[in-house]
């Protein structure tokens, strides 16, 4: 979330969209009651069902499960073509002036640079112009047809009401409703806040969804604003924080990244993170990327990080290509992936196509399982009929099942959604023999280095010299690992106005980034977590709730990462000359008289520097300003255009009839052998989308006798026009097949999913419910994802599990 | 000394786990107004966090035991922390569940392994497991890590052991799991939130 959860308070108007918080995110989701009991704000939610949020909506329009580009893209040509956008906002804040370089192009759904073959862009011509002054040129007077904003009206001019109808299926009517109501939200003192899920990430085009919906917010002014913003409500309650830290194929903490095969150099690894301004007076904060990295690595390996070896640079492994869940279980389904660890984490029952992920297990030498309960992902080898039906016999796979500490058995801060760091105490022994996870890990590698250490083996310096400072070594506490990662002073640190003045001696903690060297002087092992544990102690654990300007902040509540900064970018709350755009919520202004910028939010910004100076609120951009041409950073394109879902019920994308290789995303992975694993409209007709109930979390609450007492059974649910067609009644027994499987459950007939017109036939969505497993105590069921296909978002391999194609049969 | 519930709660908040200060005699007036005490005086409060969604919903858990040799801590309520600015002492069907995940009978108890072939699972001691799989780890790491690549180029990486993590363990098992694994030279690494 660029907001947190009760600054949804303070918005006029909330789109819940690409999500379902009522249910999904129930006690946040009470804050937007609150919006619309204290301060008379709308609702409107746009999903393929009727969910609970849309029950309580004002406006509820129905889409097409993968269509929602088309919908918001609509918006953004409505908001352009009416004039209804915040002017000062977009002409200052973001990149509409910027003029494009002359070589990019748009043509018949694909940009400049295609490869077929390859399935990706070379993105040369994707860029601004940059000038003699090495600065971006702009054209203030926004008359160039090559300036942004005449290129992104352009681009979206295609998206009218009557082509939205076409692709979503929405009547034109109801968007039409929605638009006027978002297009209030480009007032000053107005304020739209977007909150979506796993209902946008989990579509071959996630990325680009979330980035439309961005783009509207920027058109209206709404990033950076109190009850505004861009609302990612995560779905685990520390899939942020583990994102923050790096836990993925390519990144480091803090989102640094790791090198890729090419980057031999340092120097020019950082050269091409640390990036200068763009434009004059910008602050380009990651500039500083080599403090953050350096600080991290003597983090890690301690006095082994030294200047002359670059700080162990080559000790980092180096990418090839991304190793993500999807790429290794291709590896693991081809045989060259021979060991897996799961750590709290189902895989069988979370990736997609369980046939293939099955199979993939089933090659492994080794599997190791860690988690407080007993998982499908542990059992994969064992017959459990229907459910499950193999024979363990044939499965040559060592399996290790670790029992890890619950919440309840452990210390230790977890990340929320609106970057909290809340920190949280044990409060009773984990049972007979479980072990904390930290205590697990350190286990295994404390056995893995003495056995380098004795026999040695491949590369083994990054193993031996791994920091581990901790009093009992085989049991690291929360509290000297958060310590580490808040930062620490490796030497005395004096004033650079005073080099006598001590301000922080050797082996005292940071206060914050700002305070990270890139001499080797600091260690740190996430900067931005950095001062969550300062000298002042666990700021995490803090529990003062006051909320002294009544706006939501409590900023003595736990710490938010970066800095404690509640709102990102709350520079762009204000005019251009400092004042704030909506005088009722002021999150800061700039202050004369104390020569800072003050307020009820700690500034997102350069503390002190005055509104003259012309610094742009989007401080880690080095151009110091959003951007709407997302240059390079995507993978099919500076504008996000829409495709067809994979397994979608056109033949052809409506906005490229004639275009097959724009019918869905051209820059997305499909791995070789599973193209022959989509299945065709004309075989499956109907839409499918999977999704949680309130009552169940993912596959964890069915251990859980209560839950499993209020949600027993699988089911599916499907309208009252299919269930006629298919003479299915509620309560019966169904079948729903796609290419890659079937699943047996209940047939729920229900009003809340409609039947929707696209393209001029009638197309029916089912909803799958994703609760199911032959683990736990609620009643056995199928792995839903037995249906769902192998292919994710060709950014970030998400899988595309919210929109693909089955047949629905009576049993 | 009289002070209400949310005072008390307030001063409380200044310890870790603020019911010693009830042990000492000190403790909200109308909570002493009681004609039976409520088990939850006698219990002690802990803060936690829900690990569900990532609202972060704050948690109160209430266990009996003092923690010494013979009364081990035993988990008996949990509910909403009504300090908690998000939660306000609210929970939704899945957090108000939570005390049936700590004491589901499906909790794992024992380090337990399932040799190839094998139709069932044999209890093992967690040497037995650290030894194996360390065993296995590094034999899977010396045959196959790729010091260089075809081109020559330094690339220390190991990508034939694959490695996922949790999305509600805590940082500090996050970031120690990271370096772990970066220090092996691990790539196939990912948690929850690519899925």
């Amino acid at each position: 979330m660029t907001n947190h959860w009760v600054d949804i308070k303070n918005a006029d108007l909330i789109l819940i969209m690409g999500g379902n918080a009522a249910e999904a995110h129930p006690c946040g989701f009470k804050w937007v009651t609150e919006a619309k009991a204290h301060r008379g704000a709308k609702l409107i939610v746009v999903d393929p069902r009727f969910t609970r949020s849309a029950s309580v909506a004002d406006v509820y329009a129905p889409l097409r499960a993968g269509t929602d580009i088309a919908f918001l893209g609509g918006v953004i040509n409505y908001l352009l073509a009416n004039d209804r956008i915040n002017h000062e906002y977009v002409k200052n804040y973001t990149d509409f002036t910027f003029m494009v370089k002359d070589d990019f192009g748009f043509d018949d759904g694909l940009f400049t640079g295609y490869d077929a073959e390859k399935r990706s862009y070379a993105k040369t011509s994707w860029g601004y112009q940059i000038g003699p002054d090495g600065y971006v040129v702009t054209d203030p007077t926004l008359a160039n047809p090559r300036c942004v904003y005449r290129m992104l009206k352009a681009h979206y001019a295609r998206y009218t009401p009557e082509m939205v109808a076409t692709i979503c299926g929405t009547p034109k009517e109801d968007f039409l409703k929605i638009c006027g109501m978002i297009a209030e939200a480009a007032a000053p003192d107005k304020a739209m806040t977007v909150m979506y899920a796993l209902g946008w990430t989990q579509h071959s085009q996630g990325s680009q969804m979330i980035r439309t919906a961005a783009m509207v917010q920027l058109l209206l002014g709404n990033i950076g604003v109190a009850g505004g913003g861009m609302n990612a409500l995560r779905g685990h309650s520390n899939i942020q924080g583990l994102t923050d830290l790096g836990l993925l194929s390519n990144l480091l903490p803090g989102y640094m990244t790791l090198p890729g095969d090419g980057e031999q150099d340092y120097q020019a690894y950082l050269g091409t993170r640390a990036l200068k301004p763009l434009r004059p007076g910008q602050l380009s904060y990651w500039q500083n990327y080599g403090k953050f990295f350096v600080s991290t690595m003597k983090a890690w390996f301690g006095d082994a990080a030294t200047a002359e070896n670059n700080w162990c640079y080559h000790w980092l492994p180096k990418l090839d290509k991304g190793y993500d869940i999807l790429q290794v279980f291709e590896n693991m389904h081809q045989g060259t992936v021979n060991g897996y660890i799961c750590q709290g984490f189902n895989p069988l029952a979370s990736a997609p196509c369980k046939v293939k992920v099955a199979g993939a297990l089933a090659r492994l030498k080794y599997l190791v399982v860690i988690d407080p309960l007993a998982t499908e992902t542990s059992e994969f080898w064992q017959n459990h009929g229907e459910y499950n039906d193999v024979d363990p016999t044939a499965i040559q796979t060592e399996v290790f099942r670790l029992p890890s500490t619950c919440f309840a058995e452990e210390d230790g801060s977890l990340v929320n959604s609106g970057r909290w760091l809340q920190w949280h105490w044990k409060a009773a022994d984990p049972p007979a023999e479980a072990k904390s996870d930290q205590a697990i890990m350190a286990g295994i590698f404390l056995t893995i280095r003495e056995l380098y250490r004795k026999n040695g083996g491949a590369f083994p310096e990054p193993i031996l010299n791994l920091t581990w400072k901790h009093r009992q070594p085989e049991e690291p506490s929360p509290e000297e690992l958060a310590r580490e990662f808040s930062g620490t002073a490796l030497k005395d640190q004096t004033d650079p106005k005073d080099p006598a003045k001590v301000l922080l001696k050797a082996g005292q903690q940071l206060n914050g980034f700002a305070e990270l060297k890139d001499d080797g002087s600091t260690a740190c092992g996430c900067w931005i977590f950095s001062g969550c544990w300062s000298e002042k102690g666990n700021l995490m654990a803090r529990r003062d709730n006051a909320d002294p300007y009544g706006i939501g902040q409590t900023l003595n509540w736990a710490f938010a990462w970066p800095a404690n900064r509640r709102i990102l970018y709350n520079r762009a709350s204000c005019t251009p000359d400092g004042k704030p755009f909506d005088p009722k919520r002021p999150l800061i202004a700039w202050n004369g008289a104390a020569g800072a910028w003050t307020g009820s939010d700690i500034p997102d910004y350069s503390a002190v520097s005055p509104p003259a100076n012309g610094m742009g609120p989007f401080i880690m951009n080095p151009e110091g300003v959003a951007r709407f041409f997302a240059l390079d950073k995507m993978a099919e394109g500076p504008f996000p255009e829409h495709y067809e879902p994979f397994e979608s019920p056109l033949a052809a994308n409506p906005l490229h009839p004639n275009n097959g290789k724009a019918r869905a995303n051209p820059a997305a992975r499909v791995f070789k052998g599973d193209w022959a694993s989509f299945g065709s409209a004309e075989e499956f007709p109907q839409v499918c989308t999977t999704y949680r109930l309130t009552e169940h979390f993912h596959f964890w609450t069915k251990h859980a006798i209560l839950d499993a007492i209020l949600q027993p059974e699988q089911f599916v649910e499907l309208g009252e026009d299919l269930a006629r067609k298919k003479g299915i009644r509620a309560g019966d027994s169904v079948r729903v097949r796609s290419k890659r499987g079937f699943i047996v459950a209940v047939a729920v007939v229900t009003k809340r999913i409609r039947t929707l017109e696209i393209a001029g036939r009638k197309v029916h969505t089912v909803g799958v419910p994703i609760h199911w497993g032959f683990m736990g105590m609620a009643k056995n069921g199928y792995i839903t994802n037995t249906l769902t296909p192998f292919v994710g978002d060709a950014n970030t391999q998400t899988p595309e599990f919210k929109s693909f194609l089955v047949a629905i049969e009576k049993v | 000394m009289h002070i209400n519930r949310r005072q008390f709660f307030k001063v409380c908040a200044a310890t870790v786990s603020g019911s010693s200060l009830a042990t000492l005699g000190f403790s909200p007036a109308n909570a002493l107004a009681e004609v039976r005490e409520f088990k939850l005086t006698r219990a002690t409060e802990t803060r936690n966090t829900c690990p569900y969604c990532s609202v972060g919903c704050g948690l109160l858990i209430y266990s009996l035991g003092d923690n010494s040799k013979n009364a081990p801590a035993e988990i008996i309520h949990i509910e909403g922390d009504p300090d908690h600015p998000v939660n306000r002492g609210t929970l939704c069907p899945k957090g108000a569940g939570l005390l049936d995940f700590v004491h589901s009978p499906n909790r794992l108890n024992y380090p337990e392994y399932r040799a190839p072939g094998s139709k069932e699972w044999q209890r093992i001691t967690w040497n037995e497991a650290f030894s194996r799989i360390a065993a296995l780890m590094k034999e899977d790491r010396d045959a196959h890590f790729i010091a260089q690549n075809d081109k020559g180029q330094t690339v220390n990486r190991w990508i034939s052991t694959g490695f996922l993590a949790a999305s509600a363990s805590s940082n500090e098992t996050g970031y120690l799991t990271q370096k772990i694994a970066r220090s092996l030279g691990m790539l196939a690494f990912d948690n929850q939130a690519r899925v």
